[in-house]
């Protein structure tokens, strides 16, 4: 039997979570973009766009991560479609995540209080120029603490698609076992790594709500 | 010739029938002030002049713009009128002097130097030169107030609508504020005032509006309409037997 040393488990793992990372960066990016048209989909648009955001919304909201993921992989799977592992967790997370996303930025805008809306347009701006220079700057410091906390869940969630066979941390974590028969050591480490990923975002997300809240701290 | 016609405005919000057919018309340079109850439709009026509220029946403009729901309309009414909220709605991203700026260069295209050039003026004119890089929630709420009755000015709009600008003031701030809406009257700009300030009212105005149950219940000189009230709901909001 071979023996492993603690570096070989950890160098394995460290090499997966590249994996964690990048899946990680690709959902949130991704996640954004699209929760950004929805934003605006859901503010701007008309009923019907309104409806779909909503429904969209509560859909991913009110599913577990995982049978989205189940359902991507093997969604299109029923259609002949080949999905790999590695497209239907990214089309999975970016979805889920813009959700979320989606959600936390029509609060912030919200949160702006409508005398804004009125001083706005009292000057003659008109819808584009009053979301651009007064409400989106204001948003965006109440959308940021929530938006970086998000991002520890979209981190975490990315634990998930190990089981449609992605290979990131988790599933490192698991072949690894399999190979080492060191359970404890080998998931102790994995979960140090994601606390290690997780808990600069946490923190910041922390400091950028303190940091935000006192340079307007009357509204 | 009047230079805000008001004709037979209505405006329901659901079941409540809020203003019942306001007939107004204000010539150029006069000081008006609206008085009454709350929930006597004051404020609607006010919000309904330049669109902020939608009309359900009768017309509005202003010096020949007409109040119509499209922001193409709505946009060149509101080059004509600007208005001073009770809540001051200074934009807290920007600085006074950010706050003076932005509309003049988003909705008039001014160029950057001349916005600020007018913006200088204008803070200067409401007694707050010194305070033009100073951001909102650094300001009490008579300079905020003052900010942005000189954001409204940078405009150049040929009327003013103050929605109860003094309202939400510390009673020894309410002064400043009043001061330089005086001096705004004395330069001859039409202003369009709701107020509770009975005093402010007496010395200032060239009319006063009562209103009661959303409808205009009577009007006149403030000597009259003040020493002389016609109507029982009058004598009653005064407080005079």
């Amino acid at each position: 039997m071979i023996e492993f040393t603690i570096w070989d488990i950890l160098r394995n793992l460290l090499l997966a979570a590249r994996w964690t990372v990048v899946l990680s960066l690709v959902s949130f990016l991704g996640g954004g973009i699209v929760g950004a048209l929805l934003l605006f989909l859901r503010i701007g648009g008309n009923r019907l766009s309104t409806a779909f955001t909503k429904y969209y919304v509560e859909f991913f909201q009110g599913t577990p991560l995982l049978m989205q993921l189940f359902l991507a992989f093997f969604g299109l799977g029923l259609f002949g479609i080949n999905v790999p592992a590695w497209l239907a967790a990214g089309i999975a997370l970016i979805l889920w995540t813009a959700a979320f996303l989606t959600e936390i930025w029509r609060g912030s805008v919200e949160s702006v209080v409508r005398g804004q809306w009125e001083a706005s347009a009292s000057l003659g701006m008109g819808y584009v120029q009053q979301m651009r220079y007064v409400i989106l700057p204001q948003a965006l410091t109440v959308a940021i603490p929530p938006t970086v906390g998000f991002s520890v869940q979209v981190v975490k969630g990315t634990a998930l698609t190990s089981i449609i066979g992605f290979v990131e941390l988790s599933k490192a974590g698991t072949v690894v076992t399999n190979a080492t028969f060191q359970p404890f050591t080998v998931y102790g480490l994995v979960a140090l790594i994601y606390f290690a990923l997780c808990w600069p975002l946490s923190k910041s997300s922390q400091i950028l709500e303190r940091k935000l809240n006192v340079a307007h701290r009357n509204h | 010739m009047s230079l805000i016609e008001i004709t037979d405005v209505r405006k329901s919000f659901g079941q409540t029938e809020v203003l019942k057919g306001i007939d107004l018309d204000v010539k150029p340079g006069e000081v008006i002030a609206v008085i009454g109850k709350s929930g006597s439709g004051k404020s609607t009026l006010l919000r309904c002049i330049n669109g902020l509220e939608t009309i359900d029946g009768g017309s509005i403009s202003v010096a020949g713009a007409q109040l119509l729901p499209d922001e193409a309309h709505l946009k060149a009414l509101r080059l004509k009128v600007g208005m001073i909220f009770q809540q001051f709605n200074l934009f807290p991203h920007l600085t006074a002097g950010g706050n003076v700026i932005l509309s003049q260069t988003v909705v008039k295209k001014t160029p950057k130097r001349e916005a600020e050039a007018m913006a200088r003026k204008m803070l200067e004119r409401v007694g707050l030169a010194e305070k033009f890089d100073a951001y909102p929630d650094e300001l009490s709420g008579g300079q905020q107030q003052r900010v942005a009755i000189a954001r409204a000015l940078a405009m150049q709009p040929i009327a003013l609508l103050c929605d109860e600008v003094t309202s939400a003031l510390d009673p020894e701030l309410v002064a400043e504020v009043l001061a330089v809406v005086r001096e705004l009257a004395a330069e001859g700009m039409t202003l369009l005032m709701v107020t509770h300030e009975m005093k402010f009212a007496r010395d200032v105005c060239s009319r006063v509006v009562f209103m009661h149950q959303g409808r205009v219940h009577e009007i006149g000189r403030p000597e009259e309409v003040f020493a002389r009230p016609k109507t029982p709901e009058l004598r009653q909001f005064l407080g005079v037997q």
